[in-house]
C-alpha cells in the first residue's frame, strides 16, 4: 500500500496541474514576492489564459497559436483595466479590486447569456486537438512504475517546460537594475519616488508580466484537462497558488517550483492514504470516500499552520530577511 | 542662543531679514501656495525664496507645516492652489519621480531605509538614467555592465566618505537609525541633486555621529556646491550649519533671516515659546544640558 500511496503522490507532484499551479505561482512571486503587490485574483488571469484558448479554438474554430496569443492579451488588458485605477493606491485596494474581479469573470462565463460563447455552466470541450497534434512522443509507457501515457509526457514537458522558461526570465530579471527597482517599490514605494523611479510604470510591468504568467499557467491547465468549466476557476485557486509561493518561499527563484512539487505531493499522498485506508476498511465511516477531499484539505490546513509558525520563510527563503522590520 | 552664530557673509549678507524676501540667486520659488487638510491650513506661504548654493534651515514649532511644505514641492502632495519653480522650472503637476530627476531631491523625516536590500543596492537603486531600467534591456546584461559597474564605482566612494563601506553587503534594515540616516542622506546624493530636503536629518542620532552628518550637510555645500533645504528641531545645529533661517508657523513664514538675527526675532521666540513665556528660553537650555527627567 504504502508504494502505491508514493507513486500516486509522484504522479500528481510532477504531473501538469503541478506545472499549471506553479505558473500561477510564478506570477504572484513577481507580484507579491517582489514587487509587493497583492493580487488576490491570480485565478482571473488563469480564467483568461484557458478561455482566450478554449474559446478562440472551440467556439471560433482558430488555431491553438492565436488562442495563446489571445489569452496571454487578454491578460494584459485585465491588468491595465485592474491596474490603471488602483495601482496609485494603497495595497489593500489592488487585492480588494482583483479578488472581486476573478469572482465577476467567472459569473460572466458560466451566465447563461454568454453561453453561445463560452458554453455557460457546461464549458467548453475540444479545442485541444492541435496540441495533441503536436506531441512527438510515440505511444508507451513512459517512466518506469509511474507508467505514464505519451499525452501525460507531452503535457508535462510543455507545462514544465514554461515553468522553468519563466523562472528563468524572472531570475534573469530580478539580478538587473529592473529587478532592484521592483524590489525597492516592495520595501518603500515613497523611497523609490524621492530617487526618481516612475513607481507606477513598474508595478503597471508587475502585474502585466505576473498576469500573463497566470494567463498560461490557465492556458496550460485547459489544454491538460482539454475542457474548461467557470467553476474551476474559483477563488480558492488563488490561495492554494499563495499557499505554494509561501511553502516553497517568497521571493526565491525556485520557491514556486519546489512548493508546487511539495503542495501536491502532499496533497495527493493524503488523498491516496485516505482512500486507501478508507477501502480497506481503516477509518472510521466519517473519514469515508465522501470526506477524503475535505479531511485532505484540514491536514493541509494544519500543515500551513505549522509552517508559519516553525518556518515562515518557507522552504527556500531567508530567516534573516524575514526578521527585518520592513519599514 | 544667537551670539554663537557667525554674521552673515557671502551673497546674503545685504539681504533684510524679512518674511517673503527677494534673493540675488533664488533656485527654488514659492508663490501663493496653500494646502489645507479639512478646516485645518497646513501650508500658506505667500512668498518664499531659497538662494541657490546655500543651506536653509527650516525651523518652526510642531505642525508648523514645514514637512507638508517639502511634500508639496517634491510632489508627493499637490497644494490647493499657488505655484512655484525649480531652476526657473514650473513644478505645478510634476510628479514625485520627475521632481527627483530635475535634480530636487527629498529625504524622509521617519527614514525609508530599504531593509531587505542591501546598502551598496540602496545606493545603486539611487543613479538615475540606468539604461538596465528597462524591461527588455535588463534581459540583455551587456548593455548595463558597464553602466553599472560605473555606478557601484561611484556608491563605494560615496559609501566610503559617509564612513559606511564596511557595512556595504548588509542588509539595510540591519542598520542603527542613525546610520540609516546616513544612508537616506547618501542614497539621495547617488540621484547628484542640485537641492537636496533634508526633513530632520539629525532627529534620534546619537550626539557623535550628529557631527559627523553636520559635516556631511557642510560638504554639500562647500564641495559639490549643492543646494541645501534641511528642517530641524535642534537649534544648535540649525544656528550652526545654517546661512540663513525661515520659520514658519500654522502653516506661514513668520520669519527669516541669518542665524545671528532669527534667533532673537520676537516673532520667532513666540512662536515657539507663547507670547506670555518670558523666562522659558533658560527652561529651554537647562533641558537640553541633559537634566534627568
Amino acid at each position: 500500500m504504502g508504494t502505491g500511496i508514493l507513486i500516486d503522490a509522484i504522479r500528481t507532484a510532477i504531473g501538469p496541474t503541478a506545472a499549471a499551479y506553479a505558473l500561477l505561482a510564478v506570477g504572484l512571486n513577481m507580484h507579491f514576492g517582489y514587487t509587493g503587490l497583492l493580487n488576490f485574483g491570480q485565478v482571473g488571469f488563469m480564467l483568461v489564459g484557458a478561455y482566450g484558448v478554449a474559446i478562440t479554438v472551440a467556439t471560433f474554430g482558430g488555431p491553438l497559436w492565436l488562442g495563446v496569443i489571445v489569452g496571454v492579451l487578454g491578460a494584459v488588458v485585465l491588468a491595465l483595466i485592474l491596474g490603471i485605477p488602483t495601482l496609485r493606491l494603497r495595497a489593500d485596494y489592488l487585492a480588494i479590486t482583483t479578488i472581486a474581479a476573478a469572482e465577476i469573470l467567472r459569473f460572466l462565463t458560466r451566465n447563461s447569456g454568454s453561453e453561445p460563447v463560452t458554453g455557460g455552466v457546461f464549458g467548453l470541450r475540444q479545442f485541444s486537438g492541435d496540441f495533441y497534434a503536436l506531441n512527438p512522443y510515440p505511444p508507451g509507457s513512459y517512466l518506469g512504475v509511474l507508467g505514464l501515457s505519451q499525452n501525460r509526457m507531452w503535457q508535462m514537458t510543455v507545462g514544465w517546460g514554461l515553468v522553468f522558461l519563466f523562472t528563468l526570465l524572472l531570475w534573469a530579471l530580478m539580478r538587473s537594475p529592473w529587478g532592484r527597482i521592483i524590489r525597492s517599490i516592495r520595501e518603500d514605494e515613497d523611497a523609490a519616488r524621492s530617487l526618481g523611479k516612475n513607481v507606477f510604470f513598474y508595478k503597471m510591468q508587475s502585474l502585466v508580466l505576473g498576469g500573463v504568467i497566470g494567463a498560461i499557467g490557465g492556458a496550460v491547465f485547459a489544454l491538460t484537462l482539454q475542457t474548461v468549466q467557470p467553476d474551476t476557476f474559483l477563488p480558492q485557486v488563488t490561495f492554494f497558488a499563495f499557499a505554494i509561493l509561501i511553502l516553497g518561499g517568497t521571493a526565491t527563484t525556485i520557491g514556486p517550483i519546489v512548493g508546487a512539487v511539495t503542495f501536491w505531493f502532499i496533497i495527493a499522498g493524503l488523498q491516496s492514504t485516505l482512500r486507501r485506508s478508507s477501502d480497506a476498511g481503516l477509518l472510521p465511516d466519517f473519514f469515508g470516500s465522501q470526506a477524503v477531499g475535505a479531511t485532505t484539505l484540514t491536514f493541509v490546513g494544519l500543515l500551513l499552520m505549522l509552517l508559519m509558525i516553525f518556518r515562515p520563510q518557507g522552504l527556500f527563503g531567508d530567516k534573516r530577511e524575514m526578521q527585518l522590520d520592513v519599514k | 542662543m544667537s551670539s554663537d552664530a557667525p554674521a552673515p557673509t557671502g551673497p546674503l549678507a545685504d539681504v533684510a531679514p524679512e518674511p517673503g524676501v527677494a534673493k540675488p540667486d533664488p533656485i527654488l520659488v514659492i508663490d501663493g501656495v496653500k494646502r489645507s487638510f479639512g478646516g485645518i491650513t497646513a501650508v500658506n506661504v505667500d512668498h518664499l525664496e531659497i538662494q541657490r548654493g546655500m543651506i536653509t534651515g527650516l525651523i518652526g514649532p510642531n505642525g508648523a507645516g514645514k514637512t507638508t511644505l517639502f511634500n508639496l514641492m517634491t510632489g508627493f502632495d499637490t497644494p490647493d492652489q499657488g505655484s512655484w519653480s525649480f531652476n526657473d522650472r514650473s513644478m505645478s503637476g510634476v510628479p514625485s519621480y520627475k521632481a527627483a530627476r530635475l535634480g530636487m531631491v527629498r529625504t524622509f523625516q521617519l527614514t525609508k531605509a530599504l531593509s531587505r536590500m542591501t546598502v551598496l543596492e540602496n545606493m545603486q537603486l539611487g543613479a538615475v538614467g540606468q539604461s538596465g531600467e528597462h524591461f527588455l534591456a535588463a534581459l540583455i546584461p551587456p548593455l548595463w555592465r558597464k553602466q553599472e559597474e560605473e555606478i557601484t564605482r561611484r556608491a563605494d566612494e560615496l559609501l566610503a566618505r559617509f564612513k559606511m563601506d564596511h557595512m556595504r553587503d548588509d542588509h539595510a534594515g540591519t542598520l542603527s537609525g542613525g546610520q540609516r540616516k546616513l544612508l537616506e542622506m547618501a542614497r539621495a546624493l547617488m540621484v547628484e541633486p542640485e537641492l537636496v530636503m533634508l526633513d530632520e536629518p539629525m532627529a534620534g542620532v546619537n550626539p557623535a555621529l550628529t557631527q559627523s552628518l553636520l559635516g556631511h550637510v557642510k560638504g554639500l555645500r562647500d564641495d559639490e556646491g549643492r543646494t541645501v533645504v534641511f528642517v530641524e528641531h535642534d537649534m544648535d545645529v540649525v544656528f550652526d550649519i545654517s546661512d540663513w533661517v525661515v520659520c514658519m508657523a500654522e502653516g506661514a513664514i513668520i520669519a527669516e533671516g541669518p542665524p545671528s538675527v532669527i534667533g532673537s526675532n520676537p516673532a520667532v521666540v513666540e512662536a515657539y515659546l507663547g507670547a506670555t513665556h518670558g523666562q522659558a528660553p533658560e527652561r529651554r537650555k537647562k533641558r537640553a544640558g541633559g537634566e534627568p527627567a
